[in-house]
């Protein structure tokens, strides 16, 4: 058999056709095992499970419960993707259990090979599927505050509020506290001390709520926080595992354009010089002047002035051995460093950056609120897209 | 194939040796490149993050440019994040006609348009090689296979995730691409826990341990694996996998040492290019171990 054979697949029966539907079909689930009262270090068992196709891995799992051996430890609750109770990695990726289905999870396996199904990451093990979502999930929730703290006396019955006001932060409400993108979260990998994807959406559920009165100090508390909504390091692995489309990775970006845009928090970690330089290179050049990049951060967008604050000089100081290793490699050279080409038409770059900035608001097309309406070609830019400028 | 090209920023900044394996590459493949030179850089998720109404009125305009080619199959970019980036701005302006119209105003005065299209496409040299090229004929094309080379492959996030705006519904295999040119071109693919994780350069400027952590921790993973060197279509992520990578070895507190390739030049290698011509004097990780092995292979 040849390598391009073994690629393409050539050697195997087609993917599809895991088991009849709608019969009983046979799954073998390879799950992790581990119970700290054993003294014993954890372990893989292997569990054959018989369902049809259409049901869940959570069912697989019950199944084995119920089966084989009742001291397998899973949370679980509604088996309906409600509660958010049932949160484990399946082949590697964070998801609930109640709303994967078990021959999908096969197909992703690979004809042939058990199903691995182990419990969150990012979250210590308390046993077997089961993690301590107080230590870490719902430690970084109470973080952000996660209520409203309005203003002034309250009315003498509810708030009122316009509905389209709160459209906005519907995607961020819809989040139901599974932890799954804490999982996945590729940030909280090297830093645990990440505020974190769930956290910093439930954050952006209140920021973006117009009866909050402490918008302003929610987003520079989280600004001015090294482990806040700049450390997200953009990765989408929140955005790919997420059962209810909240895209906290979105939120988190939100976060940064209410921060920058709206507040002009000039926060110590450089979030806010970082997007400035970013931003108004591609306004002035059309490309990246990446030599510039580092210090014209410091200066919030500037050249020359920023630069000598105490933060900024430590990590100058720091990226100096990068820059001498990109001059020694060849890689840059130091008329790059100084003198970057415009685009040979920058001026209709600068147009566009003229003519949406005129338009005095920013618009926003969130097709979680708007869906894809490709289909019908209406057009519908809805209501509640255009986020006003504060 | 004639292409619309869109070599990226960083491509003709601090990875120079990208531009230059992509431009040597692309005749011996029979892709006829033209250049968008008028294209503004994709905003890499940044200029979306402060307007994204800004980054999709850029994208659309270079989308607008390409379509402007004469005879072009397409548009071809040789980055990661570019790709992600503009898919995302892609997939809202293909979303809603009113919001597209929207933007196709603002460029009017340009004289250009973004027309949605079933038919055009803007893809990664990955992708095109997989897709349009084809392995088969790829593996026609190999002249100096790279036998004896391990190869790690780094796919950079914003090539695989979110699927669902990545085309992987009518190309579910897009995720393991690298692993099968590795293989295509005579080497052997390094399974490791990095592959696909996030090389952390995004936050290099604002939280340089959590960036370099991350960049370390997939380079150690690779070397524990046995790679000879990694290969990357993202020149985002080869600036921290690379240049960042003795400042990384730091914050994993061990060597690292370990030469990574951008696709080009892999490609490049086993269609008969010098390693020379393909700038692989102009790592920061010297690529010398993997030019003496390649060199092995082409003697014996």
């Amino acid at each position: 058999m040849s390598i391009l054979d073994k690629i393409l697949g050539r050697d195997e029966e087609p993917a599809d056709g895991d088991g009849p539907k709608n019969e009983a079909a046979g799954y073998t689930l390879k799950i992790r095992r581990y119970d700290p009262e054993s003294g014993e270090t954890a372990f893989w068992h292997e569990y054959d499970v018989d369902i049809a196709p259409e049901r869940s891995v959570l069912d697989g799992i019950l199944y084995a419960k119920d089966h084989e051996d009742a001291s397998i430890g899973i949370r679980c609750s509604c088996r309906a993707a409600i509660c958010g109770s049932c949160g484990v990695r399946i082949n590697g990726k964070s998801a609930l259990a109640c709303n994967t289905r078990i021959s999908d999870a096969q197909a992703k396996a690979g004809r042939g090979k058990p199903i691995v199904v182990e419990p969150m990451g990012n979250m210590p093990v308390l046993k077997d599927l089961i993690v301590d979502m107080d230590a870490v999930h719902w430690k970084k929730i109470q973080r952000v505050v996660p209520w409203l703290l309005p203003d002034g006396e309250p009315p003498e019955r509810e708030y009122i509020v316009p509905a389209e006001s709160m459209i906005d932060v519907t995607q961020s409400m819809a989040c139901i506290q599974c932890g799954v993108c804490v999982s996945a979260c590729l940030s909280l990998e090297v830093d645990p001390e990440f505020v974190g994807p769930a956290a910093l959406a439930k954050a952006y559920r209140f920021v973006g709520d117009p009866r909050d009165g402490q918008t302003e100090e929610r987003l520079r508390d989280l600004a001015e926080d090294p482990h806040g909504m700049y450390d997200c390091t953009h990765c989408f692995a929140c955005i790919e595992v997420c059962p209810k489309d909240v895209a906290p990775m979105d939120q988190i970006m939100r976060l940064r354009r209410r921060a920058t845009g709206d507040y002009e928090i000039k926060d110590k970690n450089n979030g806010y010089g970082h997007g400035k330089a970013f931003v108004d290179m591609i306004e002035n050049w059309g490309t990246l002047h990446e030599a510039q990049m580092l210090p014209r951060s410091f200066g919030d967008g500037s050249m020359i002035k920023g630069q000598t604050e105490p933060g900024a000089v430590k990590q100058l100081v720091e990226a100096l051995p990068t820059a001498i290793r990109g001059l020694k490699s060849g890689k840059v050279t130091p008329k790059a460093v100084l003198f970057h080409p415009k685009l040979p038409d920058q001026d209709n770059v600068r147009k566009i950056y003229k003519a949406i900035e005129s338009q005095g608001e920013r618009l926003e097309l969130n097709l979680y609120i708007v869906a894809d309406n490709s289909a019908d070609e209406e057009g519908a830019m809805a209501e509640g897209t255009k986020e006003g400028l504060a | 194939m004639k292409l619309a090209y869109w070599p990226g920023c960083v491509s003709r900044g601090f990875t120079p040796e990208l531009h230059g394996s992509m431009a040597l590459v692309a005749p011996k493949l029979g892709l006829e490149l033209v250049e968008l030179d008028r294209a503004s850089c994709c905003g890499a998720g940044v200029i979306a993050e402060h307007n994204q109404e800004l980054a999709d009125t850029l994208n659309a305009r270079t989308f607008a440019l390409a379509q402007g080619v004469d005879g072009a199959a397409g548009m071809m970019n040789i980055c990661s994040t570019c790709q992600g980036a503009q898919s995302e701005c892609q997939e809202r302006l293909d979303a809603d006609s009113g919001y597209r119209d929207h933007i196709n105003g603002t460029l009017s005065d340009q004289g250009l348009t973004y027309e949605k299209s079933g038919e055009w496409w803007n893809k990664n040299f990955m992708w095109l090689l997989v897709e349009e090229i084809g392995l088969d004929k790829l593996a026609a094309k190999v002249v100096r296979p790279l036998e004896g080379l391990r190869i790690a492959p780094f796919y950079g996030c914003y090539i695989v995730r979110p699927t669902h705006r990545l085309g992987f519904e009518a190309h579910p295999n897009r995720h393991k691409y690298l692993d099968h040119l590795i293989e295509i071109l005579g080497a052997e693919s390094v399974s490791y826990a990095g592959s696909h994780k996030c090389c952390g350069f995004p936050v290099i400027t604002m939280n340089r341990a959590t960036s370099l952590r991350q960049a370390g921790r997939h380079l150690a993973d690779a070397i524990d694996a046995g790679a000879d060197c990694l290969v990357t279509p993202c020149p985002l992520c080869h600036l921290n996998l690379d240049m960042q990578q003795p400042d990384a070895a730091k914050f994993v507190e061990r060597d690292l040492d370990v030469p990574v390739l951008h696709l080009p030049q892999m490609v490049g290698l086993a269609l008969g290019l010098e390693p020379k011509e393909l700038g692989m004097d102009k790592h920061v990780v010297k690529t010398k171990d993997v030019q003496v092995k390649v060199a092995e292979v082409a003697a014996a």
